[in-house]
């Protein structure tokens, strides 16, 4: 990756970082957390990657991308924000009475949100749909989708991630935000997922590890997926919960709780 | 009296809706043979898909299907595709009224020696809850038939309940079905015998004996238990003055429940409700259970006499 496409995009992810605090700030709930860890991999997707038009945002041959973490909501209104989907402005109505910004991702009131998502599991398989739909109409899109290390002890998952190798499809992407984290405390003590790769490998996926918060390497991964053939992608990306900014890294806390004004403050700063 | 199950009518209508609209795609969770969704599969083997024994998974990538402009059926047995994929249901496919059509067969008790833990009994009233979900029980081939053209053209979810025994055919083919409209298809004033599914036909018996007891017993076909026919179901009863639900399911949240609904806040009447008595189901045969459960002619008779004495004079 050239020099200036990896300062626009550690520019923009800055900037997709500050909306994430400033959204649950003036929502005053919200998951700033699991944001912060995917703004990287969702700032490399949505000015990179996917094939998508916000002038046209039903065009049949785009790329798809569902966030099953739907939880981190908040990263992908600023990215569909910052790409063209809706007024920037719009952004701090999140979760307010008459905001089309829901507390979770809602396809029907957001222009670009792919699918509707908050029950965790469910979008993967909704991609597994579309990855079959893509494939019956030959077209060479491809669908991209986010989960949490969390979210993958739903059984859900291993149904698609089971019915995504059966059926080859190679036009799919998966991400994983694996952060190590979730709401109770680190994943590998509430119920770990280890061995992750193994698991994947054991379910037919090609799997890829990566540091996720490092572009060249999200790049190269994405790439080489796409290249794989007759199976689906599995990118396991290391990520550290609440990216950004020190009082939230690392921290199961910041998992589901907004900072207070002081607390955007000092985030914001260090973010800029 | 001609028979058929409803679920084969599903298989064939599945093929032949196959045949005219390509969009149309079918899903099923390992039990083509049971739900008939076999014969589209050999028809259109490039638009079937076999999730496997993965319920959850199959309504999501119903839902998926949905999104890039398919028409997916997505098949089970009405117990597992209703129950364990509910939050699927609510959440991917309901939340966002997306274009799947969930045809469940084996419903209710006639599911026979299988037992309580296949004999659905809530489907009904867990798909009655769902915003948005259109819900219809077809009361035999004819019916069934045309309810999955007619789901098929719909735009939005729709649960389709279909039985696992042959029942008569009650309609010929000159029968109009249409989403949301109830069918008074016997005239009566004494009582309503206001049913759904195979109870249709049980409903049609009762009325005879009723006659035979000098009674006049309407008999409505309510196959849209949602949307409702509330314009129906009230005109009838403020005829009669007199209802009885019949339903192969929970006496609560299915049909019962939802005339019970219209009636209070339209024309409360004396109302009597057929149904299974809030217990699960057991082994035996269909027509055993039929009279366990005390869902035969000769209970919506008593129902329906009940029903009548508690009638104002």
């Amino acid at each position: 990756m050239d020099e200036k496409t990896l300062a626009f995009l550690k520019d923009k992810a800055k900037t997709i970082s500050r909306h994430i605090i400033e959204m649950t700030g003036a929502a005053g709930s919200g998951h700033p957390g699991g944001s912060l860890s995917a703004a990287d991999i969702i700032t490399y997707l949505y000015f990179k990657e996917l094939k998508i038009d916000p002038n046209n945002p039903d065009w049949p041959e785009r790329d798809r991308f569902v966030l099953s973490k739907g939880h981190a909501a908040p990263v992908l209104y600023a990215a569909l924000a910052e790409r063209g989907f809706f007024p920037v402005e719009d952004l701090v109505t999140l979760r307010k009475i008459d905001s089309y910004l829901q507390g979770h991702p809602d396809m029907k009131r957001v222009k670009g949100v792919e699918m509707t998502t908050g029950s965790l599991g469910t979008g993967f398989s909704t991609a597994v749909g579309m990855a079959l739909a893509a494939r019956m109409d030959k077209k060479d899109n491809f669908i991209f989708v986010l989960l949490g290390d969390g979210e993958i002890q739903e059984g859900q998952v291993w149904e698609a991630a089971m019915a995504a190798a059966h059926y080859k499809l190679d036009n799919m992407i998966a991400i994983l935000d694996y952060n190590g984290l979730q709401i109770d405390g680190p994943v590998s003590e509430v119920l770990s997922p280890e061995p992750l790769p193994d698991k994947w490998r054991a379910f037919g996926w090609e799997v890829l590890e990566i540091d996720g918060h490092d572009f060249d390497a999200i790049e190269k991964a994405i790439n080489k997926a796409k290249e794989v053939k007759g199976k689906p992608t599995m990118i396991i990306a290391k990520t550290i919960k609440g990216k950004g900014v020190s009082f939230m890294e690392n921290e199961a806390g910041w998992h589901g709780s907004a900072p207070n004004k002081e607390q955007v403050e000092k985030a914001l700063a260090e973010l800029s | 009296m001609e028979s058929m199950a409803t679920r084969d009518a599903y298989g064939k209508a599945l093929v032949e809706l196959g045949r005219i609209n390509k969009d149309v795609v079918v899903l099923d969770a390992d039990l083509s043979k049971s739900t008939k969704t076999d014969g589209f599969q050999k028809e259109f083997p490039e638009r079937f898909f076999n999730i496997g024994i993965a319920e959850q998974n199959l309504i999501g990538c119903a839902a998926g299907f949905a999104t890039s402009g398919k028409i997916p059926f997505a098949s089970s047995f009405a117990v597992f595709a209703t129950g364990r994929a509910y939050d699927q249901i609510r959440n991917s496919v309901s939340y966002s009224h997306l274009n799947v059509k969930i045809a469940a067969s084996h419903a209710g008790i006639t599911v026979g020696e299988d037992g309580g833990s296949h004999q659905m009994l809530e489907d009904i009233a867990l798909m009655r809850a769902v915003p948005g979900m259109t819900v219809i029980v077809p009361a035999d081939g004819v019916e069934t038939k045309k309810a999955i053209f007619a789901a098929a053209q719909y735009v939005g979810p729709v649960y389709i309940r279909l039985g696992r025994p042959k029942v008569p055919i009650i309609f010929d083919e000159d029968y109009i079905f249409a989403i949301g409209k109830a069918a008074v298809i016997k005239e009566g004033s004494d009582v309503a015998l206001m049913a759904t599914g195979i109870m249709v036909s049980e409903a049609l018996k009762a009325a005879e004996l009723l006659q035979n007891q000098g009674f006049s017993a309407a008999v409505v076909n309510i196959s849209t238990i949602k949307p409702i026919d509330a314009e129906t179901i009230t005109k009838v009863a403020q005829k009669t003055k007199a209802v009885v639900t019949c339903e192969e399911h929970n006496i609560y949240g299915g049909l019962g429940s939802a005339v019970a609904e219209v009636l209070v806040e339209n024309c409360p009447v004396p109302m009597e409700r057929i149904g299974v008595k809030d217990v699960f189901g057991r082994s035996g045969k269909p027509q055993e259970l039929m009279e366990k459960y005390g869902l035969t002619a000769k209970d919506i008779v008593d129902a329906a006499c009940k029903a009548m004495a508690r009638k104002t004079k």
